[in-house]
């Protein structure tokens, strides 16, 4: 457990990645330690989907190396999605389904149980609407239910693409709690946004992304936990 | 085993919902009978002749438009690619996709069966070779069907392709299917259970290579 907290939760070295011939990611190099909250941020089109999209297994490696969580994500890309929970701006929800129905599915194949399904439902706000087809929930209700799919694999590293759109200021919110609740629990969090101030607080890192290659990578004073926020007996 | 369940059990109660098997691939279903009948009316004798020729033509139609709509529900709302990043074995996934087409396809076949005994006047002379040829059938039909669907999603094309994909690879089921029946409804002097041993071979190769190759498609792309 201890090596592992050593080990950097990212590694990326040197990595290509083709969306139809176009280099989305140009010899990017990445490493960020376990535990933070990294803020990428860049114009659009920068490469930041594709980043995250490259640290959940999804995206193909041209060239280069990348490891997440010590798993590779070429040769071992199984564990590396199992071990990532990827909150995209598409639903990926079924929508015939129920909310809980949604969240059973999903954890009934990630094999955490029916106890992560409650409480990511109360975290969410949604518990009262756990029983609504999701064909009939707002954006927000949605980006909610998703966020909730995303908790109930408990996965060890979060990754948020635009976390807060579609959210009101309560949703908003919500996603700050998991931000410093995934951190609390052991997690490392990256999340790409063009809402930089309402990200930057959060961060232990700001990574800055052009032309898909890493601009600039800082050190930011670390965010505080919530745990650490509470007062001590 | 539970994943194999869960994932049967999602298409399923989807498809109780959307009521799209219900509600237009059954209604397709007996309008294709009727049509063939009308086709070949004058004739009832070559109607009941080519009466497991043309139930099994008709499943193969339903079965292309049942796996079309499995595979719409994982590309809607980006799905698929959340199972990918389950974590979920390939061929757990596989299994409990064609399972659940399976179950629609037997369905329908029940409702299909019926038609033919009342509007072909086909009689059964062996059920339980019917019952277990159609088994065999259904469970080639659909290990095939689901691979080739999720292999249309994996190569990016339009789910339009799947038919000139899935057909000729469910050519030798049809052929055997229709042989099996043909000893099952009387309808020609041949051995119906050799035909059915080589449709239970389909199926269990079809589920062999889909397991396989589901796997990789869902893991490695």
């Amino acid at each position: 457990m201890e090596q592992e907290t050593q080990r950097p939760a990212v590694a990326v070295h040197q990595a290509v990645v083709l969306l139809d011939r176009f280099p989305a990611l140009a010899e990017l190099d990445l490493e960020l330690p376990a535990g933070s909250v990294t803020l990428i941020q860049g114009p659009n089109g920068a490469g930041k989907t594709t980043l995250l999209r490259l640290l959940a297994g999804l995206a193909r490696l041209e060239s280069g190396s990348a490891s997440v969580l010590g798993y590779d994500v070429v040769t071992q890309r199984r564990q590396v999605r199992a071990s990532v929970g990827l909150l995209a701006p598409n639903a990926m929800l079924y929508e015939d389904l129920t909310i809980t129905e949604n969240l059973t599915f999903w954890s009934t194949l990630a094999g955490t149980g029916d106890a992560a399904i409650e409480a990511a439902l109360d975290r969410v706000g949604l518990a009262g609407l756990a029983a609504q087809h999701v064909s009939t929930l707002s954006t927000g209700q949605r980006r909610r239910a998703t966020l909730a799919a995303v908790a109930v694999r408990r996965p060890r590293l979060w990754l948020l693409d635009e976390p807060h759109a579609g959210l009101d200021q309560a949703g908003r919110n919500i996603v700050d709690a998991f931000v410093s609740d995934a951190v609390d629990a052991g997690a490392t969090v990256v999340v790409a946004s063009h809402e930089l101030d309402r990200v930057r607080p959060l961060a232990t890192h700001v990574v800055t992304v052009a032309g898909g290659a890493v601009r600039r990578c800082e050190r930011v004073a670390a965010a505080p936990s919530r745990g650490e926020d509470q007062p001590r007996a | 085993m539970h994943e194999i369940v869960a994932v049967a059990t999602k298409d399923l109660r989807i498809e109780w919902r959307s009521k799209v098997v219900a509600s237009q691939v059954l209604p397709f279903a007996v309008i294709v009978l009727v049509l063939f009948g009308l086709a070949l009316d004058a004739d009832r004798g070559t109607l009941r002749t080519f009466t497991p020729g043309l139930f099994w033509v008709t499943v193969l139609f339903v079965a292309i438009l049942a796996i079309q709509r499995s595979v719409a529900v994982e590309t809607a709302s980006s799905a698929f690619e959340a199972l990918r990043l389950s974590g979920a074995a390939g061929w757990k996934v596989f299994l409990g996709k064609a399972m659940a087409v399976a179950a629609q396809l037997a369905a329908i076949e029940v409702v299909m069966l019926l038609g033919v005994i009342i509007l072909y006047r086909t009689s059964v002379a062996d059920p339980m070779l019917v019952v277990i040829s159609a088994v065999a059938a259904t469970i080639a039909i659909s290990t095939a069907g689901s691979l080739y669907g999720v292999l249309a999603v994996g190569m990016g094309v339009r789910d339009t392709i799947l038919p000139m994909l899935l057909l000729p690879i469910l050519a030798p089921v049809l052929v055997a299917a229709t042989r099996a029946f043909d000893d099952a409804l009387n309808t020609a002097a041949v051995n119906g259970w050799t035909w059915t041993v080589m449709l239970a071979c389909f199926a269990v190769l079809y589920a062999i290579i889909g397991s396989v190759a589901y796997a990789v498609v869902l893991e490695d792309t």
